[in-house]
């Protein structure tokens, strides 16, 4: 017995840091970001739109008093505009120093993980899948996408006013 | 942080405040005013900015704050009068004062050179060497020092801490019994390792002390023993723990020195009058002293002597401190004044009772604050679709809530404001150094320097005003020679003015130079293409040219105010506070900018309006008037565009919904409102909404923090439904609106013949 969880332990050095995921769907596709970075989950409430800004940005909510801006993930992965419903969720997620809301479907689980596990987006995969997605993840016969959420802002304005 | 950079980042903090102290105390008295007390406060900022430099070992701020300390120890003394020119020195050397503790934080470097120069001017206001300096061997010269005996350094040139172990000064120890001590070491007490100043420490944790040094023994300097024990001190000390605590404090060293311990009664309130009758004799004693040798420490021995005397007479520190040696009748009183440097200061402080708090702590509480006003609106608008009556008691105990938390508000904000003191405090230093760079001759006037605004606010002001004042010097004010030609005096002044007016503060920056040359500023504007070769422009427009983006006036490029920024840069800083800035000039009399801000960057009054469904705020301060138009009055001009007849006037019309991307394209003019709006950029325009809502106040959200700038909208509010609402940027929108319209003709648009 002492063998095999020495041997167990061996292999979870090796494996490297332990990680928990968030996975949640966009229509058919399992993603999920880093749980550390998501401060809470919610239900969906109308935003109220931006003007002059990208498709994917569907507008700000009020979160408790702050100003969060909502990023319909989908239409960001190009997926398509999300139909935004009742049961829609938004995560908050810390992106840097800011709070930002993602829109998505539902939120299906929460994973546990070692960082070996996570395999490297395939060279075939379109620009914007290499873009947003840092790796592949294969979790009881589902493949979960990683989603890169410091590329999910649109680009800053270098002005600096 | 470790604790030590956390002391070290408060005594920064001081130092900022000190300086700042220093600097207004030096302008008080080269403007003629302040008196010892001044000069007291002068000497405090300067002594104490030293005394926390040596805590933390900061060599070149300690040295040259030493011999500053040391100039203003004379003019305290009354031996170097406070006349313009040293004040002058001063002020230079309060700069490169401050020059050091910026260096000292890491900050920016001291210019080494100017440093030694100005050294060398504050020794020579002294009329000679450093007084430190002993190197003749005269007797008074020996350094009055608790430590001369463990000093093997054999180097004189060191600073002399006095240490001033008081406790509180307050008469609240009336019923306290005092005791006297009489305390001289001998020779093996200090071979033993011992300290006097520790023992001194730790007397003051038992009670308040009032310490005498005897030096009488101090032999002259051939005969010094450096080894042995030359003083004795009485130490006066107020405790009502008894005899056994004070013996057990010296319990390790009784049996190398000579202690005496008598009780001398209890320090009664009893005492005080007898003071006054004393005060006079001590300020006598204090301002006999030999000024021959010119020696400050001698000075300060003889004072302490005769405060040592005084004492003997009335030993009641309570009876001492309470009397302020101004008291003193006829005889010089500043020697007696020097005597206590901390009780004036000890009594403003207690007058105006602060404390210091995190910033944050205080912009959480204004965001909470914030959150209770959208709550109350929101319960407000809930309970009025409710169908209650107003006169139910929900309602008017609402009403109360709502006024409750409008004070709570106002309060609050008040916290967050400061006066402008802050800032204006920074000018003088910027017109000397500026006035010096161009060689011309200017006097700083400032008014109003108490009128308060939020600390956002003031820290970004900072930076038009400096650039105002920069080129109100550099492009306002004339060379000596011309003015004194024009029938001028030399001297030119800029007047920093503060001011509330109708909820908003107002800053004028204004120079009596020449005024602004239109024929040049127009001229430039037609070379630079910002102008139409035709174009009739009133003087008040000529004037507002020189705000325009790529104007500057400056033939040279200087290395004051023209460093590729103009007065565009200021303006568009001060637009992004939400303010306005204007000019008035006055051909051969000056000019005034004046620079219009809001109190707040929390709170802005707004008129809330729809457009194409959507809800939105306009800020109140933009809109001149709001009118419905009639068809009559709509001209189209152009493919797309359309006017505004408003008067005799025709004023751009702008469709918000359009220009934002919630409709396409000119939609049916005369439908909807119009807010005839005065923007900074572009003058008048009219700006088409659905309809008005109200007028409120609302709380201002940043669209930055977690998201960006967005074109045309200034910031997001929450409003009674919890909904998001933005809150538009006229100036950006009309902007936006001229963008779309291929190059617009140049401003004021309102006058001159429209481009699109």
């Amino acid at each position: 017995m002492s063998n095999v969880t020495s041997l167990e332990k061996a292999g979870l050095q090796k494996a490297g840091r332990r990680r928990e995921l968030i996975s949640f769907r966009i229509g058919p596709q399992e993603f999920c970001v880093d749980i550390m970075s998501v401060r809470e989950i919610r239900g969906w409430t109308a935003a109220t739109p931006l003007p002059q800004s990208p498709d994917y940005v569907r507008g700000v909510i009020n979160l408790r008093g702050a100003v969060l801006p909502i990023i319909d993930l989908a239409a960001r992965l190009e997926l398509g505009e999300t139909d935004a419903t009742a049961r829609s969720v938004i995560i908050v997620t810390h992106i840097g120093p800011r709070l930002v809301g993602l829109l998505v479907d539902a939120v299906s689980d929460i994973l546990t993980i070692t960082e070996d596990q996570v395999q490297p987006t395939p060279d075939i995969a379109c620009d914007t899948v290499r873009e947003f997605v840092k790796g592949l993840l294969a979790v009881e016969g589902r493949m979960i996408s990683w989603v890169a959420l410091e590329r999910v802002l649109p680009e800053l304005e270098a002005e600096a006013a | 942080m470790d604790p030590l950079e956390a002391i070290k980042a408060t005594f920064f903090q001081e130092c900022d405040e000190l300086l700042a102290d220093l600097e207004s105390g030096l302008l008080e008295l080269e403007g003629g005013g302040g008196d010892i007390e001044t000069v007291n406060a002068v000497f405090r900022a300067v002594h104490s900015v030293k005394g926390g430099a040596g805590a933390f070992g900061l060599e070149p701020l300690v040295r040259f704050a030493h011999v500053f300390e040391t100039t203003l120890d004379d003019m305290r003394s009354g031996k170097l009068a406070t006349e313009p020119a040293a004040v002058k020195v001063m002020l230079r050397a309060a700069d490169v004062l401050a020059d050091h503790v910026s260096a000292a934080r890491g900050q920016g470097a001291v210019d080494e050179a100017g440093s030694l120069r100005l050294v060398a001017e504050l020794k020579a206001l002294c009329g000679g060497p450093a007084a430190a300096a002993g190197a003749d061997g005269d007797d008074e010269v020996v350094m009055v020092d608790t430590e001369v005996e463990d000093d093997g350094f054999g180097d004189f040139d060191f600073t002399p801490v006095i240490v001033e172990i008081e406790g509180p000064a307050e008469a609240e120890v009336a019923a306290m019994p005092t005791w006297r001590i009489g305390f001289k070491p001998s020779r093996a007490m200090y071979a033993k390792a011992n300290e006097t100043a520790l023992l001194l420490r730790e007397l003051d944790r038992i009670g308040a002390c009032q310490v005498t040094l005897n030096a009488d023994a101090l032999p002259d300097f051939d005969a010094l023993d450096p080894e042995d024990s030359y003083f004795s001190w009485i130490i006066d000390i107020e405790t009502d723990q008894g005899e056994a605590a004070i013996r057990e404090v010296f319990e390790f060293v009784e049996d190398d020195c000579e202690i005496t311990l008598e009780a001398i009664g209890p320090s009664a309130t009893s005492d005080a009058p007898l003071a006054p009758s004393e005060a006079p004799e001590l300020a006598v004693a204090a301002a006999e002293p030999a000024a021959p040798d010119g020696d400050v420490l001698a000075l300060l021995e003889r004072a302490k002597l005769a405060a040592a005397e005084m004492q003997a007479a009335a030993p009641s520190s309570a009876a001492v401190s309470t009397e302020p040696p101004r008291a003193a009748p006829p005889p010089a009183p500043a020697p007696a004044a020097a005597l206590h440097p901390a009780d004036n200061g000890d009594a403003k402080a207690a007058a105006g009772t602060t404390i210091r708090v995190d910033l944050e702590r205080v912009d959480r509480l204004i965001d909470l604050v914030g959150e209770l006003v959208i709550n109350q609106a929101m319960l407000t608008q809930r309970v009025g679709e409710s169908g209650l009556a107003r006169s139910s008691t929900v309602s008017v105990g609402l009403e109360d809530l709502e006024h409750l938390t409008r004070e709570i508000q106002d309060s609050v904000m008040a916290i967050r404001a400061q006066p402008v003191k802050s800032v204006f405090q920074r000018m003088p230093r910027l017109v000397r150094e500026v006035a010096a760079m161009t060689n011309k001759q200017v006097r700083l006037t400032t008014e109003g320097e108490n009128t308060e605004v939020d600390k956002t606010v003031i820290e970004r002001l900072s930076d038009p005003l400096i650039h105002m004042i920069r080129n109100a010097i550099d492009h306002g004010l004339e060379k000596p020679e011309v003015r004194v030609a024009a029938g001028k005096p030399a001297e030119g002044v800029v007047k920093l003015c503060a001011l509330h007016r109708s909820g908003r503060i107002v800053i004028e920056v204004s120079d009596d130079g020449a005024g602004i040359n239109r024929e040049r500023v127009k001229q430039i504007a037609l070379d630079k293409g910002l102008i139409a070769a035709d174009a009739t422009l009133t003087d008040e427009e000529t004037d507002n040219l020189i705000f325009l983006p790529g104007f500057s006036t400056a033939a040279t490029v200087s290395d004051i105010s023209g460093r590729g920024v103009g007065m565009d840069v200021v303006r568009r800083q001060v637009q992004a506070l939400g303010g306005r800035i204007s000019i008035t000039s006055n051909p051969g009399k000056g000019s005034t900018f004046s620079l219009s801000l809001p109190l707040t960057l929390a709170v802005l009054d707004g008129m809330v309006v729809g457009v194409s469904g959507h809800t939105l705020v306009t800020p109140l301060t933009a809109i001149i008037e709001t009118l419905q138009p009639k068809t009559n009055d709509v001209r189209l001009l152009g493919p797309n565009g359309a006017v505004l007849a408003v008067r005799d006037a025709y004023v751009p019309l702008v469709d918000v919904g359009a220009v934002l991307g919630y409709r396409k394209g000119p939609t049916d003019w005369t439908t909807g409102v119009v807010l005839l709006v005065e923007s900074e950029v572009g003058g008048r325009a009219a700006l088409l909404v659905d309809a008005i809502q109200g007028q409120r106040q609302v709380v201002i959200k940043s669209l930055e923090a977690n998201y960006q700038r967005v074109e045309g909208i200034a910031a997001a509010t929450i409003l009674g439904d919890g909904r998001v609402a933005l809150i538009l940027d006229v100036d950006a929108l009309i902007d936006v609106r001229r963008k779309d319209a291929r190059r617009s003709a140049a401003p004021p648009a309102a006058r001159l013949p429209l481009a699109s």
